[in-house]
């Protein structure tokens, strides 16, 4: 029996965790007091009746009326990761803190070395979405795929690349994830089941969805997740691949990072459903959100449809609310956004929040918070040494990678030889 | 040797395939309960089950990226389009994904998927059915384009393609599923992709087609023959990568040529045909090379108009006729 997603504004019918308890302190008290419900799992006994409940009360509303519309896509869930920072290990939160760190001195250098023009291309950072990434892979088992869309440095890193890879791929050397062939949307590694940044929207999610066919189709119990922007859920792939993904029951899940701008579109200019997780529910496929600053509750929420999608052998679909710290890749300026709106994102920093929460639990001390900060900055100092450093790749290879079997009379002309050599 | 048809060829290489190699299987609109548009999958569902024989929903986009997808996980695809005019729905996933994912990730994947759809006018099916874009795939490197024309070609071709490790684009033709030829009992030739084939020797003037246009440039050069002018034949067989040196060489022993396409003139694959006669064969050649193609309209319903549009075995011999007179023999 598929389930159907919840409405943000139903009442929680069997919550995975109860409300309030066990809430960090990333979320203040009043923001607990307004905080929707998302959607938790419910058990398959309440599946029946909560598909014909969201059925009914999806039809008696009228479009445009209720809570949904009146909202816009601006509200985000304020839901409190139902982890209780005292049960965690401080080990492991202080990794998570390192990591977020990590890809923020990353993008940070590589934003620098792009306006130094040693990157080349098209140049989309991951700043301000460190909890969302570091949530998101933390839920993956290593044997676990990973598709993304174009802003893909951070969650190479996140799925285990080595910052060096990434950054000599971002300089275009023949050290790099793809020797110097993808450059920064196409990060790619076979090992680490990075299975590529892909700079087409919506591209990935066909690929996603056949990787996940492949894992049934072999009985495997490997799990694909598939990220993409807002701006995605409007693309024909994207009904294609949740229709396919939920009509064959495969094993991926649908990751939508809402930073509620596709470029310099606003979310509800573009979706006549902002609130992206119920666009699921056209192909029965249960939707979650979750903020994507808190990176407790990201891999909580993450990390459940991760073990259900593969236990239950179904997609899912998980939206992550978020600030894009910047504007869509290096050098736009973001003028479309206000003043407020750029002072929201800042105070909302994912990385301030949480080292806020590891101090005043008192685990991250000030003589760890120098520690990370030093060795994060060191590894950050050796990718673009490293990069830096690393060859340019032969032209002489120009032709190694057309196709994988040789084939005859393939084409190696290069720019001005003639086509039949004397 | 049996003779069958090219529909049975491309059946029989398929379950052959399907038996050797787990890892194959078949998703598409319709081949499975429907068991085809044009019944090439015909059996298959009740022989190999569900799970290797794929009804898919229609969303060309979608299926084929899956295609791609399983590829990059060492599954080996064959996807059916219904006909190449659907194909454009998945242009994105051919052309931007499956060409790409081998070389833009440094050679780590290889996408081993098969796409297998026919193109094809004459059967009155109006302006958005009867086209033939193969040259849109074969002009994308990453690609691998096959056009074959007689059965034995279709199987040993579709084998090449299944067992090849990239993304093949293999092209059938609605007016070659009832053509019969002759396929050796038990053959289990692989054809080596990239080659074309000089399919009847002649010493008059190269006559070059491919898919249809090869069958119809056979039927060409036996009529003539008995007008005796010898007409070399040239089937493409691959339309990426192109062997140009076996059209070249054929034109230097003849002396001039006539190409003929199912596609449109401008810029058509016989645009690219005559530029390599060009470069390879300036001083052999005694006349302009001829193209013959389908009338630059998209393709009328009404069949006068649509039998007026398409290239024939009357305005090809025309063609070779009139090329024949410019080098100056005289054939009438």
């Amino acid at each position: 029996m598929r389930v159907l997603p919840r409405q943000l504004d139903q009442p929680l019918l069997r919550p995975a965790v109860e409300p309030g308890v066990g809430a960090h302190a990333l979320a203040s008290p009043e923001q607990q007091a307004t905080a929707p419900a998302f959607s938790g799992s419910t058990g398959p006994e309440e599946a029946d009746s909560y598909v014909e409940r969201h059925t009914m009360a999806d039809t008696a509303k009228p479009k445009g009326g209720g809570t949904t519309r009146s909202t816009g896509g601006r509200r985000r869930s304020r839901k409190d990761s139902p982890s209780n920072i005292a049960d965690e290990q401080p080990k492991v939160l202080l990794e998570y803190y390192r990591q977020m760190l990590l890809i923020r001195r990353f993008e940070e250098r590589t934003g620098q070395a792009y306006t130094q023009a040693r990157i080349g291309g098209y140049c989309h950072l991951n700043l301000g979405e460190e909890a969302t990434i570091v949530g998101l892979m933390t839920a993956l088992q290593e044997r676990d795929y990973l598709f993304t869309n174009y802003r893909d440095h951070g969650y190479a890193i996140g799925k285990g690349m080595s910052p060096r890879s990434v950054m000599a791929e971002l300089y275009g050397r023949s050290t790099g994830a793809a020797k110097g062939w993808g450059g920064s949307m196409h990060m790619y590694d076979t090992e680490t089941r990075m299975l590529g940044g892909y700079g087409i929207v919506g591209g990935q999610l066909p690929l996603a969805t056949g990787a996940a066919l492949a894992i049934s189709y072999r009985g495997g119990d490997e799990v694909v997740m598939c990220q993409m922007g807002d701006g995605t859920t409007n693309i024909g792939a994207w009904h294609e691949s949740l229709n396919i993904a939920s009509l064959w029951n495969l094993p991926v899940i649908f990751v939508v990072i809402n930073n509620y701008t596709g470029m310099g579109t606003p979310v509800e200019a573009s979706s006549a459903e902002p609130e992206l997780y119920k666009r699921g529910s056209a192909f029965r496929i249960e939707g979650v959100r979750v903020d994507g600053r808190d990176v407790l509750a990201v891999r909580d929420a993450a990390a459940n449809l991760v073990e259900r999608a593969r236990s239950e052998q179904r997609p899912f679909l998980l939206e992550a609310t978020s600030y894009r710290m910047k504007g869509h890749s290096v050098v736009d300026p973001a003028k479309y956004r206000t003043k407020e709106q750029v002072e929201e994102a800042r105070s909302n920093d994912p990385i301030t929040a949480f080292e806020a929460t590891l101090e005043k639990a008192g685990i991250l001390t000030e003589e760890a918070k120098q520690e990370i900060a030093d060795s994060v900055r060191e590894e950050v100092a050796d990718a673009a040494e490293f990069a830096e450093n690393s060859p340019h790749p032969e032209v002489s290879t120009l032709f190694d990678y057309t196709y994988a079997t040789p084939v005859a009379n393939e084409s190696r002309r290069m720019p001005a030889d003639p086509v039949f050599a004397e | 040797m049996s003779v069958i048809t090219y529909r049975q060829a491309l059946r029989d290489t398929l379950r052959a395939e399907m038996h050797r190699d787990e890892n194959v299987f078949l998703m598409g609109e319709e081949i499975g309960v429907f068991e085809g548009s044009y019944k090439i999958t015909e059996g298959l569902l009740k022989e190999f089950g569900e799970r290797r024989v794929r009804d898919t929903p229609i969303a060309e986009e979608g299926f084929v990226g899956a295609a791609i997808g399983a590829a990059m996980l060492g599954l080996r695809p064959v996807v059916e389009i219904m006909t190449i005019n659907f194909s454009l729905i998945a242009i994105d996933q051919i052309i931007n994904h499956a060409a790409k994912i081998y070389g833009m990730f440094g050679g780590q994947t290889s996408v081993p998927m098969v796409i297998r759809t026919p193109g094809g006018g004459g059967q009155q099916l109006g302006a958005t059915h009867s086209q033939n874009i193969e040259l849109f795939y074969s002009f994308v490197p990453g690609l691998k384009v096959l056009a074959p024309s007689t059965p034995a070609e279709a199987a040993a071709m579709l084998r090449a393609a299944i067992r090849d490790d990239d993304p093949v684009l293999f092209l059938e033709n609605l007016g070659l599923y009832n053509s019969k030829g002759e396929v050796p009992e038990g053959d289990e030739t692989v054809a080596e992709i990239g080659r074309a084939a000089v399919t009847r020797e002649g010493t008059d003037i190269t006559l070059i087609g491919y898919s249809r246009m090869a069958m119809v440039a056979g039927q060409v050069a036996e009529a003539l023959a008995a007008e005796g002018i010898s007409v070399e034949v040239v089937d493409l067989r691959s339309l990426r990568p192109l062997d140009r040196q076996t059209i070249v060489e054929s034109v230097c022993k003849t002396g001039s040529a006539v190409i003929a396409e199912d596609d449109w003139l401008t810029y058509g694959i016989g645009a690219e045909i005559a530029a390599s006669i060009q470069e390879g064969a300036f001083d052999y050649l005694d006349a302009p090379v001829r193209r013959v193609a389908m009338a630059e309209v998209p393709m009328p319903y009404a069949k006068p108009l649509e039998s007026a549009a398409l290239p024939s075995v009357e305005s090809i011999t025309t063609a070779v006729k009139e090329t024949l007179n410019a080098v100056g023999r005289r054939v009438g």
